[in-house]
């Protein structure tokens, strides 16, 4: 019988979620790294037990941790063997250092600074994990400050796809409230050359060949705070989705508006509709119906919770423009959590199940698309990101 | 042998339960114990002091024979007591934090 797995991130541990396929008894296993902040974890396609996990702390800073068992241990790739005498020690897995080498161009040293200055370019987190689709050993991880790195050697040593700081418009990224970060990373199932990702406050941008080179694709989005309407960045995007059944058409999350784009970002429209508010941080797509998609309507920029106390998912069925409050199952009064943008998620069960978590520590589930809702856990750490991994 | 006291939160990573006694050779500096101590538990590179530019990470510092050694130079010889191992290295983790 089919089983799913959630994994979730919170400001302090991670929890794995089991059910079987029914999903509606659950056993929780953590705080697995408690303290800890952990901004993702996510499990590889091709290994369902390979999960890797991005660890920080301000003040011991970035740890990656992978397991291979299904979450059941846990290590430091590459920096649990003792290095033999002589030898010097390897530690690599926590090691991200921006490629500012020649062959890439002119040193990428500086974007712009909040007061439009330049300033340095400084790592400070990963915040998100994309596991490649045919490579267990092959994860791309998106930083702050933004950028690009890849590992192939199952997350033992990571370098930068430097291409896309260095692309042009680099120097003239800004941050956003919550940091300079890349937070967003799609892989192409039918082109493995086309890599979406997107950064808090620059924008979108995708590669064509695999991460040299990148072009922002941004065009359509209207900001209230960029006087020009072309402007190729500085649109906060906070998330982007893409159903791996219909690759090309791409939904977007941003700061104000819900947008979409049926030519892989070329082109973006708004479809927010008649949301009650088109602020807010996820959105993801239904697995098997590709115009199915979901979005948590947050009040506003200045209040970071859901409008009118009320928890409430919405869905359109029609690719956007048409939504309709999912409430079943959640709280309808006196609630002022946030759902952050990596904090959704969707298995792939025939009935396809839906999850996400707040910034209150719950995670809830719907096992039938959204119509009902429960708690998996209602008490967790404020929840950073939220995954889920169907298992056969 | 020099013995390091490590943050809660460090032992864990390291996978270590007690204090630890490093073999350091040559003159003992705040350099040469860290360089000694990532050298045994390599997961620790990079959560004490910044990978390529070796500076100490902001929230952290470093005591001993209760004096405050976090801003002595990283290459000048640690209090004799911490040398011959009759007093402890310590790396605390949690003045700051909020």
């Amino acid at each position: 019988m089919s089983k799913v797995r959630v994994l979730v991130g919170t400001r302090k541990g991670a929890f794995i979620l089991t059910a079987d396929g029914k999903r509606d008894k659950w056993e929780v296993s953590g705080p697995h790294f408690g303290g800890w902040e952990i901004y993702h974890v996510k499990g590889s396609p091709v290994d369902p037990n390979r999960i890797f996990v991005s660890q920080t702390s301000g003040w011991f800073g970035q740890i990656i941790q992978r397991s291979d068992d299904g979450g059941k241990t846990w290590d430091t790739p590459g920096g649990e063997k003792m290095p033999k005498p002589g030898e010097f020690p390897a530690g690599g897995s926590n090691k991200f250092v921006y490629d500012a080498t020649p062959e890439h161009g002119k040193p990428l040293t500086t974007h712009q600074w909040y007061d439009g200055t330049q300033h340095p370019w400084e790592f400070k987190r990963v915040w998100h994990l994309e596991p490649s689709l045919t490579d267990p050993d092959t994860v791309y991880a998106g930083v702050e400050d933004a950028g690009l790195f890849r590992t192939t050697d199952g997350g033992k040593s990571w370098n930068e796809l430097a291409g896309l700081r260095g692309h042009g418009t680099g120097p003239q990224w800004q941050p956003g409230a919550g940091g300079l970060c890349l937070h967003s990373i799609i892989l192409d199932p039918k082109d493995p050359k086309k890599i979406y990702i997107a950064i808090s406050a620059a924008g979108a941008f995708r590669s064509d060949d695999g991460g040299k080179t990148w072009k922002p694709i941004n065009q359509g989005l209207v900001s209230s705070h960029i006087p020009d309407p072309k402007a190729e960045i500085g649109h906060c995007v906070h998330h982007i989705a893409m159903s791996p059944k219909r690759p090309g058409v791409l939904f977007m999350q941003k700061h104000w508006d819900v947008m979409r784009s049926d030519n892989g970002g070329d082109k973006w429209t708004e479809v927010s509709g008649n949301l009650p508010t088109d602020f807010g941080f996820v959105v993801d797509v239904h697995a098997h119906e590709p115009e199915t998609i979901y979005v948590v309507p947050i009040k506003s920029d200045g209040e970071h919770f859901v409008p009118e106390g009320k928890l409430r998912v919405y869905r359109s069925r029609t690719g956007g423009n048409e939504w309709e409050a999912l409430t079943k199952g959640l709280p309808q009064c006196d609630c002022y959590v946030n759902v952050l943008r990596d904090a959704m998620a969707v298995d792939s069960l025939d009935s396809c199940g839906i999850y996400f978590g707040t910034t209150g520590g719950q995670v809830y589930a719907s096992a039938d698309a959204g119509n009902k809702w429960a708690p998996i856990v209602r008490d967790l750490p404020a929840v950073l990101s939220v995954e889920v991994q169907t298992l056969q | 042998m020099i013995k390091v006291v490590l943050p809660p939160h460090l032992k864990t990573l390291a996978k270590i339960s007690g204090d630890v006694d490093l073999e350091v050779s040559g003159p003992v500096t705040q350099r040469s114990i860290l360089d000694a101590l990532e050298a045994r538990y390599p997961m620790l590179c990079g959560t004490i002091r910044d990978h390529g530019t070796l500076q100490r990470r902001p929230f952290l510092r470093f005591f001993a024979c209760e004096e405050d050694l976090t801003h002595e130079s990283p290459d000048a010889p640690v209090p004799a007591d911490v040398a011959s191992g009759r007093e402890p290295f310590f790396i605390i983790g949690a003045i700051a934090g909020g």
